[in-house]
């Protein structure tokens, strides 16, 4: 198995060897979220905590969840039940956590960085679970993971990423863990969302969606990010989903049998019409449903990698 | 009390001098410059193989007094200083309250008198509170002894603003420091925009922010025939601009940082909170325009930004750390190391950047020159000690410095304040 990290902090730091173990071994656990006993005890008594200083539905729920099937004990906390209400700034907050002796943290904060800075000084396992406008890693992961089940080869793949690529961590993993395993990325948006740097990152730019959608394989919505912007990026609403929401005339330029991705939350009729988002090429909901068996992957990896003969 | 200091290579670009001599010194003042002085001293200081220079002047200083005494104080930044081998320091307005008045200077000034190691010179605001709404009352803090005028951590805020107070600076023949930023192109920011910017996920400060601002004052500086010094400057585009107005004979210069001219923002790629700093660390194609400015002599002045700031504010998210490097006690080993050691400037050049022009543009008649009847404020320097930086040992009261652990030749070893030592190793 290879993986050296001892945190899980961002795509950007993994080589592809270890994006293939995490996926592969996501691939394993998948098969334990359909039995009927959902649950085997390969990290039984291992602590972990979510810790949530941003709103989550899927994140949250998928790393609870993951580490319950994997019967370690995981608590939830989120900012406004924390003491940073109470002034307590992050470091306190984390050194009183890990004074629980915790065996990970899973983190979630609108500080780009936050994660990083947290693992200067923590012991436990430090997972980020999405940092301001840098990285959320398993999300990469888990669209990868979806990816492979759907396409064959990377290398042979066209995906186009669209929408508010400058606030977006979504984007910036999925660039870094996409180019990492080979595909061919087009990055679309309005250029005051797209800045030319981005193609030092190993992606094309489009700002014509029309365009950058023809011959796509995998086409990823993103969500417009409404709180992390100042105004003015472009004119309005109205505007924006005229030129960037995935309608079915949009689809139709794609190649035959495109995936459509969002890592939602989805403002329906915004990036994406309704009925785009609901078709049957649609993997939004498979997206959430892989989120479990990456993120049972990365708890195993990190926490329980020595046992992996217990697995069964 | 008198002072010999015997076989120094004295270096003064005031007055040309580069030889080995003695220096006598008496009641605070230079009273004989000779190859041999047989007079008897009180105390006489062995200055074989050690540089003497003019003292340095740091004319970009954040003392944190009053308000804010937790970072950093009148007493603790001005040892700072002397230990970082500076005799003089200008310090900037944005205390808490604000120096926009003359009660407020004539507190520094009385402090400093009280408890300073070495010469502090306030810089007032040029408007009240910094708020770029009204002219602070220029004449009577020139008169309670402000030696220039800067919103510095802002631009004076409005262009009409900035015309006034460079019309109003000429009825005193002081000076206007510009902090060069456009805030509605860096609002929130928090680091350089560029390739890392966008890497971190952090929001971006872009270059031309500054540029705009150099350019609107500088064109107002022209108009009004008025004198113009550009703080910290640290982005190629900026250096253009001043570069075309120079060339007109415009009364402006420019000073830059030792941060800026050594680190790149590739430096935040760690989240690094001592990296944060305003204006941010730039690419390296900025730095290597700085670097090249400097050497054509382009920059008048080079000085530190010292900007302390407490352990716990910095321990926190990029986003939520104040900006600042405390940069007094390694500015001179960093431009000694990376600028005189590497044939970028000469010694003389490096002294006349961080002595003599500081001098001449804050109208500091007896200083920075080393000459009979001049105030006997020395630096001497040490340029082949290796020192390793150890922030542990910094006299500030903050330790908000990036270089900790680096590897350094050339060093301040002594600092005399009007012939007294205000700093000895």
């Amino acid at each position: 198995m290879t993986f050296t990290h001892k945190h899980l902090l961002g795509i950007e730091e993994l080589s592809l060897a270890e994006i293939s173990t995490i996926l592969d071994t996501a691939e394993s656990l998948a098969e334990i979220s359909t039995r009927e006993i959902k649950k085997v005890p390969t990290l039984r008594g291992k602590t972990i905590i979510n810790l949530f200083f941003e709103p989550s539905t899927r994140t949250r729920s998928s790393f609870e969840l993951a580490a319950k099937r994997l019967s370690a004990d995981i608590i939830n906390l989120n900012r406004d039940s924390s003491a940073v209400v109470k002034g307590e700034n992050l470091k306190d907050t984390i050194l009183n956590l890990e004074a629980m002796n915790p065996d990970a943290l899973v983190i979630r904060h609108e500080a780009a960085g936050a994660p990083y800075f947290i693992s200067t000084f923590c012991h436990s396992h430090i997972i980020n679970a999405g940092d301001g406008a840098h990285e959320h890693p398993t999300q990469a992961l888990l669209d990868a993971f979806t990816i492979r089940q759907e396409k064959q080869d990377f290398a042979e793949l066209k995906v186009v990423i669209v929408g508010d690529i400058l606030h977006s961590r979504v984007a910036r993993s999925n660039i870094f863990c996409l180019s990492k395993l080979g595909a061919k990325i087009v990055a679309c948006g309005p250029p005051s969302l797209l800045p030319p740097e981005f193609e030092k990152f190993g992606v094309e730019l489009d700002y014509n969606f029309d365009r950058a959608v023809e011959e796509a394989d995998v086409i990823m919505m993103l969500r417009l990010q409404l709180e992390r912007q100042q105004k003015n990026f472009f004119p309005s609403i109205r505007e924006y989903r005229n030129l960037y929401s995935l309608t079915r005339k949009r689809y139709r330029k794609a190649k035959r049998k495109a995936i459509i991705m969002h890592p939602g939350p989805i403002n329906r009729t915004v990036e994406i019409s309704a009925e785009m988002a609901d078709s049957a090429r649609s993997v939004i909901l498979k997206q959430v449903e892989n989120g479990i068996a990456v993120r049972m992957a990365i708890l195993y990896i990190l926490l329980g990698g020595k046992e992996r003969e217990s697995l069964d | 009390m008198n002072l010999l200091i015997k076989n120094g290579r004295v270096v003064d670009p005031a007055t040309g001098t580069d030889d080995t001599l003695d220096i006598l010194i008496d009641k605070g003042k230079i009273a004989v410059i000779k190859p041999k002085i047989e007079a008897k001293a009180q105390k006489v200081i062995d200055a074989s193989r050690l540089v003497v220079a003019p003292g340095f002047i740091d004319m970009h200083t954040h003392l944190r007094q009053p308000g804010q005494e937790y970072k950093e104080t009148i007493q603790s930044g001005s040892q700072a200083a002397a230990r970082g081998g500076f005799t003089s320091i200008a310090c900037m307005p944005n205390t808490v309250p604000v120096n926009d008045n003359r009660g407020l200077t004539e507190f520094i000034i009385s402090e400093a008198r009280k408890k300073a190691a070495v010469n502090v010179f306030p810089i007032a605001a040029v408007s009240k509170n910094e708020e770029g709404q009204e002219l602070t009352e220029m004449a009577d803090l020139v008169e309670a002894g402000a030696v220039a005028f800067s919103d510095d951590g802002y631009p004076v805020k409005t262009s009409y603003l900035m015309r006034r107070a460079l019309e109003y600076s000429k009825l005193l023949n002081t000076l206007i420091i510009d902090h060069c930023e456009d805030r509605s192109l860096t609002y929130k920011g928090v680091m350089n925009e560029g390739y890392y910017s966008y890497l971190l996920g952090l929001k971006g400060m872009p270059a031309v922010a500054e540029e705009i601002i150099v350019a609107r004052d500088l064109i107002l500086a022209e108009k009004a025939e008025a004198r113009l010094h550009l703080a910290h400057l640290s982005v190629k585009g900026a250096l253009e601009l001043l570069r075309q107005v120079k060339r007109k004979k415009v009364q402006v210069t420019a000073e830059v940082t030792p941060h800026h001219l050594i680190l790149t923002d590739e430096s935040c790629k760690t989240y690094d909170t001592n990296c944060k700093v305003n204006p941010p660390l730039r690419s390296q194609e900025d730095v290597e325009a700085l670097l090249q400015a400097v050497k054509e002599g382009l920059i008048d002045v080079l000085a530190t930004d010292h900007a302390p700031h407490a352990e716990d504010e910095k321990n926190v998210e990029f986003d939520r750390a104040p900006f600042g490097i405390n940069g007094l006690e390694t500015a001179v080993s960093l431009l000694l190391d990376r600028l005189v050691h590497k044939n970028i400037i000469s010694l003389e050049r490096f002294i006349q950047m961080i002595a003599t022009n500081p001098a001449i543009i804050l109208g500091l008649k007896n200083k920075g020159k080393i000459a009979v009847g001049a105030d006997a404020d020395l630096t001497l320097l040490n340029l082949r000690k290796d020192v390793v930086v150890d922030v542990s040992q910094f006299k500030s009261k903050s330790r908000n410095n990036p270089f900790n652990g680096w590897k350094l030749k050339g060093a301040a070893v002594m600092t005399i304040v009007g012939g007294k030592i205000a700093y000895q190793e």
